[in-house]
């Protein structure tokens, strides 16, 4: 039997490319006076500039990451990090330039809009075209924005927490997007609201040899709940792009937030992103988190249980095909009593690509009678693919239920022979598998995310029987 | 013309052949049973038929409605309407007996498959069967017990509906009550178009269906065929005559 021979594929629309045009394209490097012009373009007031100069010096500081996958093809003199869209923000799709809107039209987002959301972000480069929400929520208080005109309408609630939940010290990356950081969602759900249908935001990079550099900020209130959506992707080109986005969640206590990502960035993209959530008393933070692009992605969400009773937990996929290498996994630090966590991470690698599923949970002694339970699971396609689980746990008191399970695996030949014996072609069979492991991960995704997995499994899986 | 049909052939696992000249006609309408003690090569006639790429064929061929199939791949074989139930059955996570049912139906017969009365379809035979309803929505074969896995074997036959169903070894390891509903399920697919190949090294499953040939395997040779006397005779006396 011939093997599948699963080459690069075209990953269909989210390879289209819009002509590289823009407002305003800052020139490439890290300086302070591009820093100070950045600042000028976006009208900052001047305790976002302070913030982002005093952040320039962190990151000059700051050393790149001595563990994990090799950094040294990112040159920051090669990479421009504002770019601003010929396109005012706005909260009519009709007002969003064609190719544009467009794009986003492509990704389904003005329909998902009307069908199943309850707000929608676009971001589109450097910055947000489009912003709106439904009246209803409007009316209850709570605050959906893109980010820029939060910090203009909203400044003490942006100053109280912003880069709060995560210091521009805490590593590098985290210090540059501190410096350059422009776009993203800025949530605000008041004490006791439950939003029922999610809000999105989506953050496409067209623009070549740049980055993105979004900043999400939500803040669900006492006994209130949300569901928020993030989607990413951009179309490949040769040289490498940079996304080093920042996301700070604020669950307070009672309150609920479940935060779900599809990230399918380009095949040329550095994914160093960096996602924190500081849950309060008797509140739950859920992750899901589906991981299909990238080159290089190091991306570990972290929950701090800082309330009594606290929850959290991390349902995530990652799927590496050649010549990626996706670090990602998940963090979380007991810092109160009767907390828990449950962590449910797969991996599928095929055709050379790496996996690694890097993890830390830390039970500090005051977070007596927790729980932390971890499950992981990787499946490898060929014989070429890695797959690795790297956990960290630290655990400071003796009252706690604790387990870590890891499972690695490969597609069996009988497996293959079993499901070709039922009429299924070896692709069918080998998709078939590996959707079958995806499932318990794809059901928690909002339904056209878990479709759109899919249908990345399939392209992913498609390929000439060589 | 015969619905199978296999002229000389001979079959190597790794270098060791197996198979050493098997001849074998089978038409529609008829059931027929090779029989056989461990290690005489029952369960690689059945993979060779369906040209498991762990085995090679070194001689022979193997007609099928007059085609040569022997080179086909196992999926092709399968399209073209042969079945066969494993002695091992393989556990997907994930996928639901529904959905591989869903999905294996509209690849054999390269039609949509109408989902309701499919699944009406589906909980008929789960019922002749005497499946749990429930089974239905649980990931194909993950946790069934050996009996299970045989039974899903035989709902997934009735499903698929082919015109000849290979059941390598479907009677070992079941109960006597098992055997019976297995029995069964094989008597409402049998028709007067399709055919069954029996692999078996005991005969309890025999005892409920009338069978048309007997065949005793060893050592890689069909070494005499005969009617269902030949198989209480193996019954009453084992092998020892045909070593």
């Amino acid at each position: 039997m011939s093997k599948t021979n699963i080459e690069e594929i075209n990953r269909n629309i989210y390879d289209i490319k819009n002509k590289d045009e823009y407002d305003f394209k800052i020139k490439k490097g890290l300086t302070k006076e591009i820093i100070n012009e950045i600042s000028n373009q976006k009208n900052d007031p001047d305790w976002m500039r302070e913030f982002r100069l005093n952040a320039l010096e962190v990151y000059n500081k700051l050393e790149l990451p001595t563990w994990g996958p090799d950094l040294s093809e990112l040159n920051m003199d090669e990479i421009a990090t504002y770019v601003r869209p010929k396109s005012k923000m706005t909260g009519n799709w009709e007002d969003v330039p064609e190719d544009i809107k467009n794009t986003f039209d492509k990704l389904g987002i003005p329909e998902a809009e009307k069908t199943s959301l309850a707000g929608v972000g676009a971001q589109y480069d450097s910055e947000v075209v489009y912003h709106s929400m439904k009246n209803e929520l409007l009316q209850q208080g709570v605050i959906y924005l893109d980010m820029e005109t939060a910090v203009r309408e909203y400044p003490d609630l942006v100053k109280a927490h912003f880069m709060k939940c995560v210091p521009v010290h805490d590593h590098k990356f985290v210090a540059l997007h501190g410096a350059v950081w422009s776009g993203g969602s800025f949530v605000y759900v008041p004490k006791g609201v439950k939003v029922d249908i999610p809000l999105q935001s989506y953050f496409r990079l067209n623009s070549p040899e740049s980055g993105q550099f979004e900043h999400t900020l939500i803040i669900v209130d006492e006994g209130a709940s949300l569901h928020f959506i993030e989607g990413c992707s951009a179309p490949k080109y040769n040289k490498v792009n940079l996304h080093a986005g920042c996301v700070e969640l604020y669950v307070k206590d009672n309150a609920y937030l479940r935060y779900s990502t599809i990230e399918n960035w380009s095949k040329n993209m550095l994914n160093l992103n960096t996602k924190k959530a500081i849950v309060g008393k008797n509140a739950k933070m859920e992750w899901v988190s589906g991981s299909f692009g990238s080159k290089i992605s190091m991306l570990y969400p972290m929950s701090i249980l800082n309330g009594e009773g606290a929850k959290t937990e991390f349902t995530g996929i990652s799927f590496a095909g050649k010549g990626q290498n996706l670090d990602n996994g998940f963090k979380v630090v007991h810092n109160a009593k009767n907390t828990s966590s449950l962590v449910n991470a797969k991996s599928i690698s095929k055709n050379g690509g790496k996996c690694t599923y890097r993890s830390q949970v830390k039970i500090m002694e005051n977070a007596k009678n927790s729980k932390s339970s971890v499950s992981c699971e990787s499946l490898m396609l060929d014989d070429i693919s890695i797959s690795d689980t790297i956990p960290t746990n630290e655990i400071r008191t003796d009252d706690v239920e604790f387990s870590h399970e890891a499972k690695i695996g490969k597609i069996s030949d009988k497996t293959i022979f079993y499901l070709m014996s039922r009429g299924l072609s070896e692709e069918d069979a080998k998709a078939m598998i590996v959707r079958g492991f995806a499932h318990p991960i794809a059901k928690e995704l909002p339904v056209e995310y878990a479709v759109e997995m899919n249908n990345l499994i399939n392209l992913e899986l498609e390929g000439a029987i060589g | 013309m015969s619905l199978l049909e296999i002229k000389d052939l001979h079959v190597n696992a790794g270098e060791k052949e197996i198979l050493k000249g098997i001849d074998l006609k089978i038409n529609k309408g008829e059931i027929h049973v090779i029989m056989g003690p461990n290690g005489s090569g029952k369960t690689t006639t059945a993979n060779a038929i369906l040209n498991n790429p762990l085995y090679t064929k070194t001689c022979g061929n193997i007609l099928f409605e007059g085609e040569d199939i022997s080179n086909l791949k196992t999926d092709e074989i399968a399209r073209k309407g042969i079945f066969m139930s494993f002695q091992l059955p393989e556990e997907i996570p994930g996928i639901t007996v529904t959905n591989f049912l869903k999905f294996a139906k509209n690849k054999v017969t390269g039609k949509p498959v109408k989902i309701f009365e499919f699944k009406d379809e589906i909980k008929k035979h789960m019922d002749e069967l005497q499946i749990k309803p429930e089974y239905s929505e649980r990931s194909l074969n993950v946790g069934f017990s050996g009996g299970e896995k045989k039974k899903n074997e035989i709902l997934q036959m009735l499903v698929l509906n082919p015109k000849l169903a290979i059941l390598d070894e479907t009677d070992s390891g079941l109960d006597v009550d098992s055997i019976k509903t297995v029995s069964k399920g094989i008597e409402m697919f049998k028709n007067k178009d399709n055919a069954v190949l029996i692999i078996t090294h005991n005969t309890k499953i025999l005892h409920n269906l009338k069978v048309d040939y007997v065949h005793v395997l060893v050592n890689g040779k069909i070494v005499k065929t005969g009617t269902q006397e030949l198989a209480r005779e193996i019954e009453d006396n084992g092998y020892k005559n045909y070593k």
